[in-house]
């Protein structure tokens, strides 16, 4: 049930993202009334295990999601076979991953 | 004075080209009609398929300006607006000659879906009533009209894409008998829907649901799927 076990990570993932994102936004939204700097943004994050949390845990989902559905997609739009499909995405999905948290850490520590 | 139709045919296999043909109009005169008249008046080695008639073999479905259709059904009045007519094979199928498609593959998609009905009785027991307000007769009633014309399979893009990919004719049926509470051929359908190619393979473009030429709605059969399957999964009757 391999197939039916991605379908589930891919929207579960995706469920967990949704809330995130419009929490991001909000946040956005929030942040930007009394201007934006660098400063100002890092002296929210810096030390917030809150936001290294919610960053890392968008980060976590996003790498599997987009390494399911990029797989998909190559498989469905190239003539790439399946194995082939998922070593590129899984390639590409590591990469979110690492960037991603890179990231997080550069903002909360 | 006599008004015809500029009408182009596909001819040829997987190799060919559309040849053209002028036919007479005629009052409520369906695709099939144009196709049958080119036939038996100007080509008669003109390939295609039909049977009834009137909507109910599923025999006769071609793309019809670009659009799959049952042709029977099909005025050309309707798909013309006053312009040309342009017939080609179904898409998704391998084409044997001019408008006759290799149906083999999605009738054995029909088979690896386990879209079988399993008896729970025999002729011995006897005649079991069923109600038919119970949702789950409601929602096999809403999907059993299909009459396997491969229509939903030439419109379906998960189907052009993933040569795996069950179709949404199979996974109907397997929706309806998953709803049939004379049936037990679950478990078994149950793994074959939701291993790779079945129903977590639909994207829900709802091509087939749009194209349907009996205005049954495939997706929502699929969607009914995905729950089922997913919910089996979480407690553990999926392995």
């Amino acid at each position: 049930m391999r197939a039916l076990r991605l379908y589930l990570v891919q929207r579960v993932t995706a469920a967990i993202m949704a809330p995130l994102v419009f929490l991001h936004l909000g946040l956005i939204l929030y942040a930007v009334q009394g201007g934006l700097s660098a400063g100002e943004i890092l002296s929210r994050t810096q030390g917030s295990f809150f936001w290294a949390f919610i960053y890392g845990l968008f980060v976590l989902c996003a790498s599997f999601h987009v390494s399911i559905g990029l797989t998909n997609i190559l498989q469905e739009w190239t003539s790439l076979k399946r194995i082939a499909a998922a070593n590129i995405a899984h390639t590409f999905g590591m990469g979110v991953m690492i960037l991603g948290f890179r990231a997080v850490y550069a903002v909360v520590f | 004075m006599t008004t015809t139709h500029k009408v182009s045919i596909w001819r040829g296999g997987a190799e060919g080209d559309y040849a053209h043909y002028d036919v007479p109009a005629r009052e409520s005169q369906t695709v099939l009609d144009v196709v049958t008249y080119v036939q038996r008046h100007l080509d008669p080695t003109l390939t295609y398929r039909f049977a009834c008639r009137v909507g109910m073999c599923g025999s006769c479905a071609m793309t019809v300006n670009g659009v799959p259709r049952w042709t029977c059904r099909t005025h050309v009045s309707k798909v013309t607006g006053g312009g040309e007519l342009k017939i080609g094979p179904l898409a998704n199928m391998p084409v044997i000659k001019d408008l006759a498609c290799d149906m083999t593959e999605f009738f054995e998609k029909w088979q690896k879906a386990q879209s079988r009905f399993i008896p729970t009785k025999t002729r011995k027991n006897p005649m079991e009533p069923i109600k038919p307000d119970t949702p789950a007769r409601v929602a096999a009633n809403a999907g059993i009209e299909c009459i396997n014309c491969g229509v939903c399979y030439a419109a379906c893009d998960t189907v052009r894409w993933n040569a795996d990919y069950l179709g949404p004719a199979a996974l109907n049926r397997a929706w309806t008998l998953a709803n049939d509470e004379r049936d037990g051929g679950w478990a078994d359908r149950l793994k074959a829907v939701s291993d790779h190619g079945g129903c977590h393979s639909c994207r829900s473009h709802q091509s087939c649901e749009a194209h349907c030429p009996n205005q049954l709605n495939p997706a929502a059969s699929i969607a009914g799927l995905k729950r089922l399957s997913t919910s089996a999964y979480l407690k553990g009757e999926l392995k």
